[in-house]
């Protein structure tokens, strides 16, 4: 993301919306500025903000006037007065920030948008988590720390040194350059995005273990991890069996996303000519 | 998208926030699912939701492109909930979000009726959805819990701002925006409204809540560390 000089009038109300703290404004050219390093391209500031289109030497002009008279003005906070923010056209490596932190960008890989993935919300139509296992979602970087690939990849090697396989529709997993090793690409390691989420399935019979691992790995990273756990219900809706895990192990569980079941496969499959 | 799983919060906090979303399942029931995604946003109207969404375009509280500056004295805070069923182009996740219980229960049932096929879930506390589930008289097919936050949790911001910046799960509600507001209210600069709206209008798809957000911005005011 840019932000044109030429219309900036560094009244700061981009600072505070950058979901990294990466817009800061520059006391020498008096502009804000974005640290290129530190943005996760998740386009918050072009798409969340609502844009004026005032001249830029006016503002500049009145503010400079308020300043000198010590004077606090009270602009709105969610917009950008002169429209300064410009996207810019990314290339390889840097387009993988996008993809993981602008929502609105579905996943080439899954075709879905967010963090491109589809977990337990379709499993009455995709199966993908049966009875006796548990479906682990870890997220990376949320909330609003972020996270580059080298981190992820610690924990993938671990997994996969675990024996454990990951979901193959799934944005990470198609990243990889080893998929039984849990490598990721050399040249996207360095790379930082909002959150990603590492998918992966196990015996219920496995979860506890899987899970201190994943404990283990996270002191040995630099951001936060978030952990969802699916599991498929029985006949009457209920399910006891990995919440009763889960309670062993110390989580007081209070949130989940509950498939309700009301899907079904309707696609109709074209036969090979 | 596990952008409503992680609310910060305790199941109790949770009374007031009820997302129910459909979702079509690639290569699955996907085909001609545009109609059935824009009928889903319709239904829940009547039931009184205070945000609808999709993936692709976002809430019914949207940023403008050409903001006028009178707007600044008076700005709509109205949600645009045909805007939302309108916009509908694609197979993507759609949301109602509700801020009671009954309502998102008649919902559920409701969509049980119209017998979209698409997949349906309630995201919020486990009882919360159970209940739903019950009076909808549908058994729940899965369930995804969350663990909560873990690793270096020292990076994250005290839990008011997290329980604000948390419900847009994508993170597009910034830590320092969710504080901003917070010290807004306080100082008197801004209704709870007002901030609650400047919030949900980063979230992108819609599945920011402005009445829990606009109940903790009041209950902030009286907050100490």
């Amino acid at each position: 993301m840019k932000i044109n000089p030429d219309k900036c009038v560094a009244c700061g109300n981009c600072t505070y919306v950058c979901t990294m703290g990466a817009i800061y404004i520059d006391p020498v050219i008096k502009r804000a500025t974005v640290d290129n390093d530190e943005c996760v391209e998740c386009y918050a500031c072009f798409n969340g903000m609502s844009q004026e289109h005032l001249n830029p030497t006016l503002v500049r002009m009145m503010r400079r006037l308020f300043q000198m008279m010590r004077l606090r003005f009270d602009p709105e906070p969610d917009v950008c007065p002169t429209a300064a923010f410009e996207p810019e056209e990314l290339a390889w490596p840097r387009v993988v920030r996008r993809a993981f932190s602008d929502p609105r960008v579905p996943h080439e890989s899954t075709g879905v948008e967010g963090r491109g993935t589809e977990e337990v919300k379709t499993n009455d139509v995709s199966g993908r988590v049966q009875r006796g296992e548990a479906g682990l979602t870890i997220e990376f970087g949320r909330p609003g720390v972020g996270v580059r690939f080298h981190e992820i990849q610690r924990m993938t090697r671990a997994l996969a040194q675990a024996g454990v396989a990951f979901e193959k529709k799934n944005p990470v997993t198609t990243l990889m350059s080893d998929v039984a090793a849990g490598e990721i690409r050399q040249d996207i390691l360095n790379e930082k995005v909002l959150s990603a989420i590492v998918e992966i399935k196990v015996p219920i019979a496995r979860m506890e273990e899987i899970i201190a691992l994943v404990h283990e790995i996270e002191g040995q990273i630099d951001t936060v991890v978030a952990i969802g756990v699916g599991a498929r219900c029985d006949e009457d809706g209920e399910e006891h069996e990995v919440f009763a895990v889960l309670e062993r192990m110390g989580y007081k569980l209070e949130r989940a996303k509950t498939n309700v079941g009301l899907g079904r496969v309707s696609n109709v499959i074209q036969p090979a000519q | 998208m596990t952008n409503t799983l992680h609310r910060y919060g305790n199941a109790e906090s949770f009374r007031d926030d009820y997302i129910v979303f459909a979702i079509p399942g690639r290569g699955r029931n996907d085909q001609g699912c545009v109609p059935k995604l824009k009928r889903f946003l319709a239904m829940a109207v009547p039931f009184k939701p205070v945000n609808l969404g999709d993936s692709r375009h976002g809430g019914a509280l949207r940023p403008s492109r050409h903001m006028n500056p009178i707007a600044h004295w008076r700005r709509n805070l109205a949600p645009d909930f045909q805007a939302v069923i309108d916009g509908v182009d694609a197979a993507t996740t759609v949301a109602a979000v509700f801020d009671n219980r009954e309502a998102a229960q008649n919902f559920l049932k409701a969509v049980k009726d119209a017998d979209l096929g698409l997949s349906i879930n309630v995201s919020t506390s486990i009882e919360g959805a159970k209940q739903c589930c019950g009076g909808a008289a549908q058994p729940r097919h899965s369930v995804g819990y969350s663990l909560g936050f873990e690793g270096k949790t020292e990076k994250l911001p005290d839990t008011q701002v997290l329980t604000l910046a948390t419900m847009c799960g994508h993170g597009m509600v910034s830590a320092s925006l969710a504080k901003k507001m917070i010290d807004w209210v306080k100082e008197g600069r801004r209704t709870p409204e007002q901030a609650a709206m400047y919030m949900a209008h980063f979230c992108s798809c819609g599945a920011y809540n402005p009445s829990r957000a606009k109940r903790l911005l009041e209950e902030s005011r009286h907050n100490t560390k």
